[in-house]
């Protein structure tokens, strides 16, 4: 009976297995034969590539293996994030400081990486903060965030972090044109055309990676959408997607799209480097705040800044030029060669390519169709290479690999669509699971794409795992894009909403210098325990500060007693280890925060505020040893004016005999 | 049985000629470049054999061949000892013999050869793997000694004030 019983499943499951090995291929499914074995990255094995992500409406900044779509890290960024003590502790609470104070989310919209001379260098990985408009750095070496830069004047930044071929800028454009902070907002919305300007932005990136508000161009209100550096021939120049030319300020969904072409803005801002040097630039009073995380004291600081110098794109008239584009563009990308330059005109039926040489000789004589409230607008034909016909519908983003080829996103479709860019003829198309958004292929927006794959990253998840219920995980495919044809390898989840992601061969972030752990002798914190010695409990007023050190597995002091009520208790819990992948976790019973993790070598301060007489515990939140779970103690809190004094130790504090 | 292998071949037949031509040579799981450094623990991959036969429990393992002492203690080394060990050793070890969460110090000096402790000290993760003595005090101290990322002048420091502790004049 048995026997028989397994036979069957055997006849099953041979059968399907002879219907699976012979279905043809662009079947249904859309998966070969070997792709598993494509994405497969055997146990303990590492993958090709990193993945950064954004992980969108979470804020944060996540981190994939390619090709295996493992996650190994959501490195915390514009959200606060409990598990890691980001935006909780005293040290990380500068980071999220706005000019509206502290603002414990955003939604995080693009990353890009770090380039010199056009090629992903692996030193930082931007990002920008679309609601309250910030750029963040984080540090590759740390996989930190370890500056974050506010911009006025701005309402939406979407059109950003993209980033100059030497990282010489990181730009920012205005989704949302509003009037600047410098003049005054409170006027009637229906006069969007007289009082709402664009503001686009440009940081000065140091060789530290400082990040600093050189100047900004001033435009008439239109939505910036998205943005790419000119490279290699077109180096000095970025261009700029622009909708809403219309300048409507209600139901954009129809009054927004009105036209037949909007804009790509190019911006020479070398010139405006020049003008501002020229002392062109009007200074504007306005407010905004720089954040830095400092590696020594393990502590951020938040500075105000009062000042901004902004060019006038129409009063200047060779800074700034529109090119016509169909449709609303969208996605605005540069190729490899810096010659061509993409608009995804997101309602329109072709995908226009610009000629960089077409664009000069067009503005060398004077091609222009007219201008734009100020603006000089290029005739279409003359910056035109040529148009990609039937693509699909919807296209928003392209990327490119390094063999003459670009890839575009068809949101409407759900596909991508592989073209040549000098020939624009359509080559291959493959089916997305479902409203593709971004892609991402490694280096594909830089002079020297790296190839190998291609990832779609999806707005409409619908079937693609087991249900959870009704809000559903992101997904993303992975495409191989070695071949002639593209082909689907792999499904992953993601946090949030993947918008853009940036990925780079692993070699070149592993080795770039990577910390395992802060040197001990390189804390500068004020507040560091540098050995048990240097553990003790200090009063000042109602303010007592905790000195204490943490290694496997115990706290110095493990016993507090003297605390009372109407004390702020700041624990500076110093990780005594020097040794890789050894955090310790810190909380305490009713801590209104979250729980610190310390990174070995480093301090960080959780702030503890009583709520009631008694007894409180502590204890490592992050299994250490095999003694992790006697890594404990106990704070006693006594009564307001209690005499009970203030003692502190660790192992001593022994039962009377 | 008969009969299940017979379908067992077939598939294998048919599998094969229904398979794509794909070359093999993409190994998309290679890792980019060599494994882990023999920093990460236990993930030595030689044989343990090997290992256990190439072992001096005397000497230990790690850079250390032989350690010089002087007749005499350095006193101004001893001090600068002292001031690492505060940092990065006596958070779990007392000058004692009493243990805390490692055994106490008093009397390593005479128990080990110089070496052993300067290879231990700076080197604890593979010795802690292969060492007979270091894995018997492991089941009584539960805690792997971690590594605190001594360098060479810190390592010769600690050992001078281990022997100022051990009454080395």
């Amino acid at each position: 009976m048995k026997n028989k019983f397994i036979q069957s499943i055997f006849v099953i499951a041979v059968g399907s297995m002879l219907f699976t090995s012979c279905k043809p291929k662009d079947s249904g499914d859309a998966v070969s034969g070997d792709a598993a074995q494509k994405a497969y990255v055997a146990p303990g094995k590492y993958d090709e590539f990193y993945n950064f992500v954004s992980g969108g409406f979470s804020g944060q900044l996540s981190v994939y293996g390619l090709p295996s779509g493992r996650l190994f890290r959501v490195i915390p960024v514009f959200s606060v994030d409990p598990e890691k003590g980001w935006g909780y502790s005293e040290e990380t609470k500068p980071m999220l400081n706005t000019s509206h104070g502290f603002v414990p989310w955003d939604d995080l919209h693009h990353t890009e990486m770090s380039q010199t001379n056009g090629e992903v260098d692996g030193r930082w990985v931007f990002a920008n903060a679309n609601n309250t408009p910030r750029i963040a750095r984080v540090d590759l070496k740390t996989f930190k965030t370890a500056e974050i830069i506010e911009l006025p004047n701005v309402g939406g930044n979407h059109s950003s972090p993209f980033i100059t071929e030497n990282t010489e800028y990181v730009v920012a454009g205005t989704r949302f044109s509003v009037p600047g902070d410098y003049v005054n907002g409170d006027v009637p919305i229906n006069t969007y055309k007289q009082n709402f300007k664009g503001h686009i932005s440009f940081v000065k990136v140091g060789k530290e990676g400082e990040m600093d508000l050189a100047f900004q161009i001033v435009t008439p209100g239109v939505n910036f959408d998205l943005s790419h550096a000119g490279k290699g021939k077109s180096h000095g120049w970025m261009f700029f997607s622009c909708y809403n030319t219309e300048q409507a300020n209600t139901l954009l969904e129809v009054n927004a799209s009105q036209k037949d072409k909007d804009f790509i803005m190019a911006v020479n801002w070398k010139k405006a480097e020049e003008y501002v040097k020229a002392g062109k630039a009007k200074k504007q009073s306005v407010k905004y705040v720089r954040n830095k995380w400092d590696e020594k004291t393990h502590t951020a600081t938040s500075e105000t800044k009062n000042e901004v110098l902004v060019l006038d794109a129409t009063a200047l008239k060779d800074i700034c030029y529109m090119i016509p584009c169909p449709k609303s563009p969208h996605g605005c990308d540069v190729d490899p060669t810096g010659e061509y330059i993409v608009g995804s005109g997101k309602l329109a039926a072709l995908i226009p390519v610009f000629s960089f040489d077409k664009l000069q000789s067009a503005i060398a004589n004077k091609q222009f169709d007219g201008d734009y409230s100020g603006i000089s607008v290029v005739k279409y034909e003359a910056a035109l290479h040529g148009e990609v016909k039937k693509p699909g519908l919807g296209p928003l983003h392209t990327e490119f690999d390094a063999k003459g080829n670009a890839y575009t996103s068809m949101f409407v479709s759900s596909e991508v669509v592989k073209w040549d860019i000098k020939s624009l003829k359509v080559l291959d198309r493959v089916p997305t699971y479902y409203s593709v958004g971004h892609l991402c292929v490694p280096g594909g927006d830089s002079k020297k794409p790296f190839g190998k794959y291609m990832i779609a990253y999806n707005k409409i998840t619908k079937d693609r795992y087991l249900p959870t219920g009704p809000e559903l995980a992101q997904s993303a495919q992975i495409y191989d894009i070695s071949g002639d044809k593209m082909r689907l390898i792999l499904d992953f989840p993601t946090i949030g909403e993947p918008h853009y992601a940036q990925a780079a061969p692993a070699d070149l972030i592993r080795n770039n210098g990577q910390y395992k752990f802060y040197k001990i002798a390189e804390n500068n914190h004020p507040f560091a325990a540098k050995g048990e010695k240097e553990a003790k409990v200090v009063r000042q007023g109602n303010k007592v500060h905790v000195y204490m050190t943490s290694i496997r597995s115990h706290f110095a002091p493990d016993n507090i007693e003297g605390i009372k009520m109407g004390d702020e208790v700041y624990f500076h819990i110093t990780n005594l280890e020097q040794d890789w992948d050894v955090p310790h976790g810190f909380s305490i019973k009713g801590a209104n925060n979250a729980e610190l993790l310390i990174m070995p070598g480093e301090t960080t301060t959780l702030k503890w505020v009583p709520d009631r007489v008694g007894m409180f515990p502590m204890y490592c939140t992050d299994f250490c040893s095999a003694l992790h779970q006697e890594m404990s103690g106990y704070v006693r809190v006594s009564p307001a004016g209690s005499n009970v004094p203030l003692t502190w130790s660790v192992g001593t504090n022994q039962p009377k005999i | 049985m008969k009969r299940l292998s017979s379908i067992f071949a077939l598939t294998i037949l048919l599998f094969v000629s229904c398979g794509k031509k794909e070359s093999s040579g993409d190994d998309f799981s290679k890792p980019t470049t060599e494994a882990p450094s023999t920093e990460a623990p236990s993930s030595e991959t030689s044989s343990a054999a090997t290992d256990a036969e190439k072992y001096d429990p005397h000497r230990g393992e790690g850079k250390y061949d032989k350690v010089d002492l002087g007749a005499k203690l350095d006193q101004a080394m001893a001090t600068e000892g002292e001031k690492v060990a505060g940092v990065k050793c006596t958070s779990c070890h007392k000058l004692t013999d009493e243990k805390l969460v490692g055994p106490g110090w008093k009397d390593v000096t005479t128990r080990r050869k110089p070496e052993w402790i300067m290879n231990f000290i700076t080197n604890p993760d593979p010795m802690i793997d292969k060492d007979p003595a270091v894995q018997a005090q492991l089941e009584i101290c539960l805690v792997r000694m971690p590594n605190q990322g001594l360098n060479d002048t810190e390592a010769r420091n600690i050992l001078e004030y281990m022997r100022k502790n051990d009454g080395v004049k």
